[in-house]
């Protein structure tokens, strides 16, 4: 070891703590990897810079899968939110997302608390500049005051500090979030080192100091009660409590009046901004110009948290000139006063197009390295955290010479996300949808664990204890809808009297229970009249139950099409493929293919370029280069 | 790996004679027996064995047919496969097929029995290239047909519908992504009016594209010339039949006589005429009227002129009014000449042809599948590539629309009616060879100010 300079060994480095790197940090160290996590700022640790929630629509699907595979989002969220809302409530299963207000302070402060208290975990708050490739292969990295840290697998989650610059009217801060410091150093050594960057940007809105806000003027948004936790393992009872409220308000054609009157002072129409920003969560200038027809836009009022009067104006992201904002925040009812603590502004930073990523997080070209979140052009925590697990997980395994978890869109949100962020191409900051996730009527919340605690469990990060509630909870799940398939009632008075109270259609003979719970108007509640003697069962248990019975046709018939498409999923193409021999591909999917080296048939499917024809052509090919005999992925059907 | 069940018309696209639905998969047995009634169920059928019966549903009888069991492994496929042999027609062997696929099989892709066949171990390794370029091969020029964009009303058609479709799925996306934003009080009325009225206009096209006039389409193709250039020898090389009268005397064709013929991967729907020579005779009048009719309303001419006579000031005269993306001069006779007039015409850039040697037929085949690609050339109505296919997908979309309808009856929540729109969004694009894709999201984002 060299004396003039700090050098130390790790399993594991990650190189950032944001959402990403909190979730890969903890991941990799609770499968027994020694490792060690940098960031600018110890401060900032799991910080929210943006909006003040946790979850929403599909991003929520991805809370619960993290939570149900060992990670820690959900149950930190569970500890520090101040409002909790179960979205699409009146809609079916499929689509409920849970939405909780987090106290941005407690939320950093409990996770790096967590992280603080993860044995084999190490924080460090510094810059890395450089990555130290050896053989083609990751082998740690350098920091910008020289140190070195070796490690085996390195997991970049650098969100959006890579070269960041926050803009607003003409002003420009070489700067992360926050006036936080940005990571200049970094980007240089990646393209030398073959990782090819790109910039994107995204924006936040200003924050108002409360106590300027006329709330008399506004609606009140209050949170549900009962609340319902994100954590399969937070006890319901445990976090119900007095929450606070949001507030809703509009912009108004005079707000649109000073934003059109001054755009051409924006940056991103005069072109000082050349990142690409996202469509979804378009800054307030981009939505009045892109819908003029639209005379006003929502405007949330959501607190930063309990310790701070400060408020997030969520829905009125810019980066116009400051006097600009001023004026269009104060024309919003509520806000004629208002006083602004943090203006808005847009940030524009270095990210990768993630196809140069296997669906493992791998960087296809450089064994070892891993890459997460916004790095990866995705954008939003949840998003970022899911990454964070899956390569965290993978890199330990890589480490352990074992095979990565690789979810696909079948199994999982992550699955669906992780495989459009390698698979397709992606213009913008890539947020998460339910219209994303082809089969949605599987992948719901409420099934999350029953989804993926066993793989949890066999990865290593879901203890035997909770893998034992986990299983007793799945059996009384299974115990309850056979119970229901098995009960008979004839066309007696009573049951004629109950199908006419709830408008149903009448029996021509006897049913089981499931047949009369697969009625639209007739709940699982409901039924207990002729039911009498049912056992009495956690709400989570016969919800689950009444679940899977209702909505058995959607289901079987979903399930079915993932039967299809996991046959060319299970179809793998080895590394080594030489497309060049394969006859009969077009030129187009020719080149696609050797671009990007799909790992299986259906991944290759995906790629835009090729055609379902090449598709037929890859299957035939391989067939034939594994010869007659049966090819050991025949096994899994 | 467990496949699902395909199912296709083997036979040619002709309009007489047998037709052969081809079942093939797993649940092929069971599915045929739901629909077929004869004497013993189709379950009991040994391998190797014909059954006798009627095709069946719903207590409608549609054909009487001969049945073939093949029981996995021995059989093309390697898999469960059955052959119903219609006996009914191309519209019947249609009606057939589409029962097959209500009752749980997919279309099949082209060369997909093949395919299995190979993958299945039931063909030797050294056949696996010639299997690739099959399939690749039906598929690219349904690739390149598409990039060179298939022309038709019906296609129109299709893409409103599914313009339609995708307006109502990304509203219902963007309500279940943004319900703080987008509320669906009320959306189902206006769904059940929407969905009505799509369902309206698909059971119009499909009993438009159902019903006889599928036998007439095809790229509408006049065959013209001066009376005696070889006009009906021609129509008889490409149907292969001896259709119309052909005499040596000029004038004596008089009928339009119309017929769905292949040429290459293309299917043309000819219309002989009785020359389009100005005549003052009543009846002969009659056909040069109808003929000419024919001709302005092709979409393809085959001008044919006499190679031994030569192009002469009538045959200038006639191509003068034709337009040339749409013509094809032919020097027919080409048998007849001296290497002299041989070398003549190709100096000129002319076609040799002959009816009688079939010289010329390959060339004549590559120019006009070149021009379709180009788009020069149209089909009038009805996109024909592999209409089986597309109508048999027309009735999955109908059906899957009435499943919204029925949703919207029975109260269910918005994303499973965006998932039957979906589905049957999804069945049209198949038509035109449109896969989903990003769209949704696209759409959403186009229409919808999302997120805060």
């Amino acid at each position: 070891m060299s004396m003039d300079r700090v050098e130390e060994t790790y399993d594991v480095v990650v190189v950032g703590a944001g959402h990403a790197g909190c979730e890969a940090a903890l991941s990799a160290a609770r499968l027994g990897e020694e490792v060690i996590v940098f960031t600018v700022s110890v401060d900032s640790i799991a910080l929210m810079p943006c909006n003040p929630n946790i979850g929403g629509t599909s991003k929520g699907h991805l809370v619960r899968e993290v939570d149900a595979l060992g990670g820690e989002m959900g149950k930190n969220i569970d500890k520090t939110f101040i409002q909790s809302k179960m979205l699409n409530a009146s809609k079916g299963p499929a689509v409920h997302s849970l939405r909780a207000q987090a106290d941005k302070q407690a939320y950093s402060r409990e996770m790096r608390k967590t992280l603080e208290e993860t044995e084999h975990l190490t924080i460090r708050q510094a810059e890395v500049s450089d990555l130290i490739v050896e053989d083609g292969e990751v082998r740690g990295v350098m920091t910008v005051s020289g140190a070195v840290y070796h490690a085996k697998a390195v997991i970049l989650t650098t969100g959006v500090y890579l070269k960041a610059r926050c803009v607003y009217g003409d002003v420009s801060e070489y700067t992360g979030p926050n006036g936080l410091k940005a990571a200049n150093a970094l980007s240089e050594n990646l393209l030398r080192h073959g990782i090819a960057l790109r910039r994107f940007k995204t924006g936040t809105p200003a924050r108002i100091d409360g106590r300027t806000i006329d709330y008399s003027k506004m609606q009140e948004q209050k949170g549900d009660v009962p609340i319902v936790p994100f954590s399969f393992e937070t006890d319901p009872e445990s976090i119900q409590k007095a929450q606070v409220s949001c507030w809703l308000t509009y912009t108004n054609e005079e707000t649109h009046r000073i934003i059109l009157e001054s755009i051409d002072r924006s940056p991103l129409f005069s072109g000082s901004i050349q990142g690409t920003g996202p469509r979804y969560c378009p800054s307030i200038e981009d939505k009045v110009v892109r819908f003029r027809d639209k005379d006003r836009h929502q405007v949330f009022i959501e607190p930063e948290g309990l310790y701070t009067s400060e408020m997030y104006v969520d829905g009125m992201s810019s980066s116009l000139p400051e006097d600009v904002q001023h004026r269009m925040y104060r024309s919003v009812p509520g806000l004629e006063h208002a006083k602004v603590v943090r203006n808005a502004y847009a940030i524009e930073y270095d990210c990768i197009d993630a196809r140069q990523l296997k669906n493992s997080l791998e960087f296809k070209a450089i064994p070892g390295l891993f890459a997460a979140g916004q790095f990866n052009g995705s954008s939003g925590y949840e998003e970022a955290a899911a990454q964070g697990l899956i390569a965290g997980i993978n890199a330990a395994r890589k480490n352990h010479g074992k095979e990565p978890v690789v979810l696909d869109r079948s199994d999982a949100y992550i699955g669906v996300l992780i495989d459009d962020l390698v698979t397709k191409e992606n213009r913008e900051p890539y947020r998460m949808m339910t219209s994303r996730a082809e089969y949605r009527l599987l992948l719901r919340q409420d099934n999350a664990d029953l989804r993926l605690t066993e793989l949890g469990h066999e990865i290593g990060l879901i203890s035997e204890e909770r893998y034992q509630r986990f299983l007793s909870y799945r059996e009384a799940v299974d115990r309850e809808v056979l119970r229901l398939e098995s009960f008979r009632v004839g066309d007696t008075p009573q049951v004629r009297a109950f199908l006419s109270e709830y408008g149903a259609a009448e029996l021509k003979s006897g049913a089981t229970l499931s047949e009369l719970l697969r009625r639209p108007e007739i709940t699982y509640e409901a039924l207990s009249d002729l039911d009498p003697g049912r056992p009495a069962l956690p709400e989570r248990v016969w919800k689950q139950a009444e679940i899977r019975i209702k909505y058995a046709g959607y289901i079987e018939r979903e399930e079915r099409q993932v039967h299809a498409f996991k046959a060319l999923e299970n179809r793998r193409i080895p590394e080594d493929l030489d497309y060049d021999e394969v006859p009969s591909l077009r030129i187009e999917a020719r080149q696609k293919l050797k671009e990007y080296r799909p790992s299986s048939v259906g991944q290759a499917g995906r790629i835009a370029g090729v055609s379902p024809a090449d598709v037929a052509v890859l299957l035939v090919f391989l067939k034939r280069k594994q010869g007659v005999a049966a090819p050991a992925d025949e096994k899994t059907e | 790996m467990k496949s699902d069940t395909i199912a296709a018309i083997s036979t040619g696209m002709t309009q007489a004679g047998i037709g052969i639905v081809r079942v093939s998969g797993p649940e092929a047995i069971p599915v045929v027996s739901r629909i077929f009634k004869g004497r013993k169920s189709l379950e009991d059928a040994l391998s190797y064995t014909l059954s006798h019966g009627m095709i069946e549903k719903d207590g409608v009888s549609y054909d009487e047919v001969v049945v073939s069991v093949f029981r996995a492994p021995h059989s093309y496929t390697g898999e469960d496969t059955v052959e119903i042999n219609c006996h009914g027609g191309l519209f019947v062997t249609r009606k057939i097929l589409s029962l097959v696929v209500s009752e749980g099989t997919r279309l099949a892709e082209p060369g997909e029995f093949t395919k299995r066949a190979f993958l299945n171990g039931r063909m030797d390794l050294s056949k696996a290239e010639s299997v690739m370029t099959v399939i690749s091969s039906g598929n690219d020029f349904a690739l390149r047909a598409g990039v060179a964009g298939l022309k038709g009303k019906i296609e129109t058609e299709i893409r409103a519908i599914r313009n339609v479709l995708l307006d109502e799925i990304s509203r219902i996306e963007a309500a279940l992504d943004d319900p703080e934003h987008y509320d669906l009080t009320g959306y189902g009325e206006t769904l059940d009016r929407i969905t009505g009225e799509i369902e309206t206009k698909m059971e119009d096209l499909l009993r438009r594209s159902e019903n006889g006039s599928i036998l007439r389409e095809g790229i509408r193709t006049a065959i013209a010339g001066r009376p005696n250039a070889g006009k009906s020898s021609l129509l008889n090389l490409l149907s292969g039949f001896e259709k119309s009268i052909v005499t040596e005397i000029p004038g004596t064709t008089r009928d339009i006589v119309e017929e769905t013929v292949r040429l290459g991967e293309l299917t043309l729907l000819l219309m002989d005429t009785a020359g389009i020579r100005e005549t003052l005779d009543p009846v002969e009048k009659i056909g040069v009227d109808r003929a000419r009719n024919a001709v302005s309303e092709a979409d393809l001419v085959l001008y044919l002129v006499d190679g031994t006579a030569g192009k002469t000031a009538e045959d200038e005269e006639n191509l003068d009014s034709l337009p040339p993306e749409k013509t094809v001069i032919l020097y027919n006779k080409s048998d007849a000449l001296d290497e002299e007039t041989r070398q003549r015409i190709l100096e000129t850039g002319g076609l040799l042809f002959s009816c009688k040697t079939e010289e010329g037929l390959k060339t004549l085949e590559q120019i006009v599948t070149d021009r379709f690609l180009a788009g020069e050339i149209s089909f009038n109505e009805t996109v024909i590539l592999t209409s089986e296919r597309q109508i048999a997908l027309l009735r999955e979309a109908l059906e899957e629309v009435r499943e919204v309808r029925n949703g919207i009856r029975d109260g269910v929540s918005e994303e499973f009616l965006s998932a039957d729109l979906l589905s049957a969004y999804t069945s049209l694009g198949k038509i035109i060879g449109e896969a989903v894709g990003d769209d949704v999201a696209d759409r959403i984002f186009e229409k919808f100010c999302m997120g805060k």
